[in-house]
């Protein structure tokens, strides 16, 4: 089982993750790869229970651009942690389709990427199973400052500066 | 010089604590080395043949006296008395101890220096041309501009974890010498008919194992706009960029199979959405960026002085070096001088730490204490009197460091090659120190005229040999070392007074050589040009351009050639058919 860190808080993970032929329980909240959620949108939305999306690292967030407002959850998968495409995928969740959900990084999220993880809008973080959450938590104070633009902090360092 | 203020000097200290847990955790077993990997190489440490390398940034190659001296005392205290100044215009220590990496970086914060993404797959440093902010040709100093590229590039977090190493260069005059054709993106300040600065935008250039010419796919565009039009590239490179394979994962491979033009479009449609946006330049950043860099406070000096131009007509020898290492500047009175590292007898690039200071002491006393690295590994004082000159060359000469061979056949570019790189197939320090104990004779150089010779001890050009007049490439075959040669590559239109000399890939003449065959091969090289020349006007380069490549081959392979010329078949010519 994997630590999950929600605001800087260890907290049980209570989404159930289907693959996707699996059967979907009616009172659990889960989570489904990108594929089953365009097969069965209509029937995972008239659940009472909430539905996530599982991005994997190829797959277009746009796909997901309408339903935004109905995703309890988003998560997007990093099978390598040095495959960086889902900090795109993230800041264009952010950014561009506007998802103010909770945006979840799962697969090889270790400690000293959770700060990177963050300034582009993850706000949940499925660690490794062999990570120190509480090591983690503090590297999302590794830096104080940072140039860019960024989802947690809009407003570039050379735009703050002149307020 | 660029002034760190207290943000930016603290993102730094923070770093050599970040870098300091890791490597702690690292050597305590708690981070594994694949997971430490990546980090320590976005902190430019990589485990070499013998022993760690570190590679420091010196951003855009521009270095204060205080802290060429700091470099110089890293070299004594954790290395071999030594470094290695690269063709990125950074320096590389080849013996540090991993476990000392980082005292070395909180040493070198202490003088606003890093090693912050000098390896790994994310945004390098920023390279330009050595003569920024004192070029006769200057459309714009490109080192405030680098600036603003290197803060926005600094631990982007889009973007640390690309399909691969990106590179950006960034030219500021009219003549490109920041070889920016040949770079993941490189940038050409330009001023429209209304005087507004923008910049043409290159793309997908590079050299290592698929050598390609950079496409440009926005002719113009406003200053404003330059942060959010990275961020595009890069957004569409990071996503689609190929991650299964490390050597099709370049941009230029992107480029190529998208074509240019329609990855050009998929750019501009991603700028669409951040044009306009908060990472959207403003004046006052430009200006504040501008004020944090020192000026020399130039003294108002006639043009002329009479006792430098007596000295370069009674002495041969000054003169030889005028003519080769002085450059002319912008503000009257002033000259630029490279100080050569293609010594004989010594690697190409190589400094000690006792040159370190002395070229310190020199740069406080005549060029206002700053330097310059160039991508040729060679030192610039930039801001020279010429009145100053003569005294000048006389106390290089006195160490060893007035060799008159800037744009010379003995300026060779080398990377490292197999003495230490852990990736090369052959060694290249070697070679480079045959062919200048070959040609010793200045005159003979001279004679020769401008020519770039560059060495690469493996396909990934880290000597940038595809675009050297003279390249040559260390292959391995069945285990031994060999040398591919290359003819006609040109790094770009660094020439002003030539036309015709546009960026250029070299092309194999034949068969590969032994080591020892290489300085015989180099020489019929030479003797086949100067016999073809049309003038003494005209380079190697443009004698291969106009005559093409069949009478050098003739030259080296055919009767009279090199003794054992042919080595049969060859593998290594395929590689660069890519």
């Amino acid at each position: 089982m994997s630590p999950l860190l929600r605001a800087r808080e260890v907290v049980e993970d209570r989404w159930m993750r289907l693959g996707i032929d699996d059967p979907v329980e009616s009172c659990a909240d889960v989570l489904v790869p990108l594929a089953r959620w365009q097969k069965e949108r209509e029937a995972l939305l008239a659940r009472p229970a909430r539905v996530g999306v599982l991005l994997g690292p190829a797959d277009n967030p746009a796909a997901i651009a309408g339903d935004v407002d109905r995703l309890a959850l988003i998560a997007v998968d990093f099978p390598h942690f040095t495959d960086g495409r889902g900090y795109s995928t993230a800041r264009l969740l952010r950014e561009r389709y506007g998802y103010q959900g909770e945006l979840r990084a799962v697969g090889d999220i270790l400690r000293d990427q959770v700060f990177y993880l963050k300034r582009v809008g993850f706000d949940t973080f499925a660690l490794r199973a062999d990570q120190d959450p509480e090591d983690a938590k503090k590297a999302l104070d590794d830096f104080s400052e940072a140039y860019q633009t960024s989802v947690d902090r809009p407003q570039p360092l050379f735009r703050r500066r002149l307020a | 010089m660029y002034l760190y203020d207290e943000i930016d000097q603290r993102i730094v200290d923070e770093r050599v604590r970040q870098y300091r847990d890791q490597t702690r955790r690292f050597l305590a077993g708690k981070l594994s080395e694949d997971d430490f990997r990546p980090l320590r190489l976005q902190n430019g440490l990589y485990i070499q043949r013998y022993a760690p390398m570190l590679r420091v940034a010196i951003p855009y190659g521009l270095l204060s006296t205080r802290q060429l001296r700091k470099l110089a005392h890293i070299a004594r205290r954790y290395d071999r008395g030594y470094g290695h100044f690269s063709t990125r215009q950074n320096i590389q220590y080849n013996w540090p101890k991993l476990e000392e990496s980082p005292d070395i970086l909180a040493e070198l914060a202490e003088v606003q220096m890093h090693a912050i993404q000098t390896s790994g797959n994310c945004v390098r440093n920023i390279t330009t041309d050595h003569f920024a902010g004192i070029a006769p040709d200057e459309i714009v100093d490109s080192f405030v501009w680098c600036e603003l590229v290197r803060q926005w590039s600094t631990f982007h977090p889009e973007f640390a974890y690309l399909p691969r190493k990106f590179k950006i260069a960034v030219n500021g005059a009219t003549h490109d010498r920041a070889a920016t054709f040949v770079h993941d993106i490189g940038l050409h300040a330009i001023r429209d008919e209304r005087g507004e600065i923008g910049f043409r935008v290159i793309v997908g250039g590079g050299l290592g194992r698929t050598p390609v010419i950079g496409h440009v796919i926005r002719e113009f565009l406003p200053w404003r706009h330059l942060l959010t039009y990275l961020d595009a590239i890069l957004r569409v490179y990071n996503r689609y960029g190929r991650r299964d394979n490390k050597y099709k994962a370049r941009i230029k491979i992107l480029v190529r199979e998208r074509t240019p033009e329609v990855f050009a479009r998929e750019v501009e449609a991603e700028w669409e959405h951040l044009k306009d946006g908060p990472a959207t330049l403003i004046g006052e950043e430009v200006a504040r960026i501008e004020s944090r860099f020192t000026r020399p406070q130039y003294a108002d000096l006639p043009a002329e002085d009479a006792g430098y131009d007596t000295a370069r007509a009674t002495e041969p020898a000054f003169s030889a070096w005028v003519r080769r290492n002085v450059h002319p500047h912008k503000v009257r009175g002033y000259a630029a001088v490279t100080i050569s590292l293609k010594r004989n007898g010594v690697p190409p690039g190589d400094a000690t730490a006792d040159e370190m200071d002395a070229i310190a002491d020199l740069a406080d006393r005549y060029s206002f204490a700053e330097l310059r690295v160039t991508h040729e590994q060679n030192l610039v004082l930039a801001d020279v009197r010429k009145a100053d000159l003569h005294t000048l060359w006389q106390e290089l000469r006195a160490l060893g460091l007035a060799t008159p061979n800037v744009g010379l056949l003995t300026n060779i570019i080398a990377c490292p090659g197999g003495d230490f790189c852990s990736l090369a197939n052959a060694k290249s320090i070697p070679v480079a120190l045959a062919i200048q104990e070959r040609f010793d004779d200045l005159d003979y150089l001279h004679d020769i005229g401008e020519l770039d010779l560059n060495i690469s001890g493996c396909i990934n050009a880290c000597g940038h040999h595809h675009v050297g007049h003279i390249g040559i490439l260390g292959v391995d075959k069945g285990g031994e070392e060999w040398y591919q040669i290359t003819i006609g590559g040109n790094q770009g239109p660094t020439h002003p007074t030539r036309d015709g000399a546009k960026a250029a890939i070299g092309k194999i003449i034949g068969p590969s050589f032994a080591r020892a065959q290489i300085p015989d091969v180099v020489e019929r090289l030479i003797a086949c040009y100067l016999d073809h020349r049309d003038s003494d006007a005209e380079r190697f380069v443009d004698t291969v351009g106009r005559i093409g490549i069949e009478p050098f081959k003739q030259r080296v392979y055919g009767a009279g050639g090199v003794p054992g010329g042919k080595s049969g078949n060859d593998r290594a010519a395929e590689t660069l058919v890519a």
